[in-house]
């Protein structure tokens, strides 16, 4: 027999009067990924929820707060968490070309103690999950990222980043879909298109998805 | 971005809540009516005028064929909405006719509106009645810039009660907001999934409001979440104004989220 699962542990903060945000965790983890996106679907099928959107280890949930009341739905949160997932099929594979010459590669290196040439063969070696696709359309958040190239994100974001823009931040790495504002080091630039408007998502990328990263020539 | 002054709009038009409205920031169009309808305007006061005679704010007013509805001098808040008996056309894009400029898409053509454009109206029922209005005292006080908020997944000292400016630096998505430095009180979060309201604090220390177009994800502390009921004077700051925001209960939060719907409740009877 398979052992008891212990009870979810569930941390709930409210957003504001009409959204909470449900913390299965805070780690960069698949299963907790697998766990919080079952957590999602089973909550998009109540009434009192509008939305809920899973992210890596969390679920955020906009709900009619006259339909039931933000202590009410935490409970039933907590109760749903408790659920096995189903489980986790690996997506598709994609792999994308990079030509690394971003803005940051350079300063990148200098903050890592890195050569930038180490950068780009470290930032192509794993084949990185897609946690969620969110911020703009069609961006990804692909991880883990190798320790050796974790680095907080920028102090102050950009107001715009190029379409293209490969980029990492903390131990995720993405793909700038359309000039946006960011806050992630810029390492190189792919003419991949990501974000597909004319398709149902609109997204190249689902989450549990899989990509590689290969350097290539301007 | 002002979802109450939206709501409103298609409200005293007799139109569903949802239906697409003319949202104008700044200044207004100059728009023809090609052929009778009745229209509503509510918001930031423009200085709506129909042929050149100023026009009532926050009431549906008749036009007939060839009937001018132009705007003069703004006199507070940033945005004004028009919306007509039957919605405006557009296109649909996942399931919304709002035009998104960062992709291109929605509304008419993806963009802003040109001179010489032609909008559609839809079909009605019924024509609407001229002259249902909303009180003066029903409407939003866009000229008090307290935004009550609720304290967020993640502390930080200084941000309610201290003044702050909207920056130049602001937008559909966000406003960056000026004043003191906080101190950001986390190490780096794995993104999530985002609300309009919510109060980012990257590690500079300036804060960032987010509205209607803001991302969906982020992974920047939320310090606070402005309430729902605040939401319309946000919507209405421009570049430059001061603004507090005030700690508030989610019960005190719901009330005030209560009231101002019984305002919208009260025009449809």
């Amino acid at each position: 027999m398979p052992p008891r699962r212990s009870p979810a542990r569930v941390r709930i903060h409210p957003l504001g009067d009409t959204a909470l945000l449900a913390e299965l965790g805070t780690r960069l983890d698949t299963a907790l990924n697998t766990r919080a996106i079952a957590l999602a679907s089973a909550l998009k099928k109540r009434r009192d929820v509008r939305q809920a959107v899973a992210a890596h280890g969390t679920v955020t949930v906009q709900f009619d707060p006259d339909q039931i009341t933000l202590e009410a739905l935490a409970t039933a949160i907590r109760r749903a968490a408790t659920r096995r997932p189903p489980l986790d099929e690996p997506g598709r594979l994609h792999r994308i070309p990079v030509v690394y010459d971003g803005l940051d590669l350079a300063a990148v290196a200098e903050q890592l103690g890195l050569s930038p040439r180490q950068v780009i063969e470290l930032h192509g070696r794993p084949i990185y999950r897609v946690f969620l696709v969110g911020f703009v359309p069609g961006w990804a958040y692909l991880g883990p990222l190798p320790d050796e190239l974790v680095l907080p994100r920028r102090a102050v974001p950009r107001t715009r980043v190029p379409a293209g823009s490969v980029a990492i931040a903390g131990q995720e790495t993405g793909i700038y879909p359309l000039d946006s504002p960011g806050g992630w080091h810029l390492i190189g630039r792919t003419s991949v298109r990501l974000f597909l408007p004319d398709s149902d998502p609109p997204s190249l990328f689902r989450a549990g998805d899989r990509v590689k990263f290969f350097a290539t020539a301007g | 971005m002002d979802r109450f002054a939206h709501i409103a709009a298609n409200v005293l038009v007799e139109n569903d809540r949802s239906a697409a409205t003319l949202e104008c920031t700044w200044s207004g169009p100059s728009l023809v009516a090609e052929q009778r309808c009745v229209v509503a305007i509510t918001g930031a006061d423009l200085d709506p005028r129909v042929n050149g005679t100023e026009a009532p704010m926050w009431t549906s007013v008749e036009l007939d064929e060839g009937d001018r509805l132009s705007f003069g001098h703004r006199r507070g808040g940033v945005r004004t909405y028009v919306a007509v008996r039957g919605g405006f056309g557009g296109d649909r894009w996942l399931g919304s006719l709002s035009t998104n400029l960062m992709t291109g898409r929605g509304g008419v053509h993806g963009r802003g509106l040109a001179t010489g454009d032609v909008l559609t109206v839809g079909e009605s029922e019924w024509a609407a009645t001229p002259g249902r209005t909303l009180a003066g005292d029903w409407r939003p006080r866009y000229e008090d810039h307290t935004l009550y908020a609720i304290a967020g997944p993640h502390e930080a000292a200084g941000l309610f009660d201290s003044a702050f400016a909207v920056s130049h630096d602001s937008n559909r998505m966000g406003y960056r907001l000026e004043g003191p430095t906080l101190r950001s009180p986390t190490v780096e979060i794995l993104s999530f999934a985002l609300v309009a309201g919510a109060v980012q604090l990257p590690s500079g220390g300036q804060p960032i409001l987010l509205m209607a177009d803001h991302q969906t994800a982020g992974g920047y502390p939320v310090v606070a979440v402005v309430v729902s009921a605040s939401m319309p004077v946000a919507a209405q700051l421009a570049p430059g104004d001061e603004l507090r925001i005030v700690e508030t209960s989610i019960e005190e939060a719901l009330r005030q989220r209560s009231a101002q719907r019984s305002w919208l409740d009260s025009l449809t009877s």
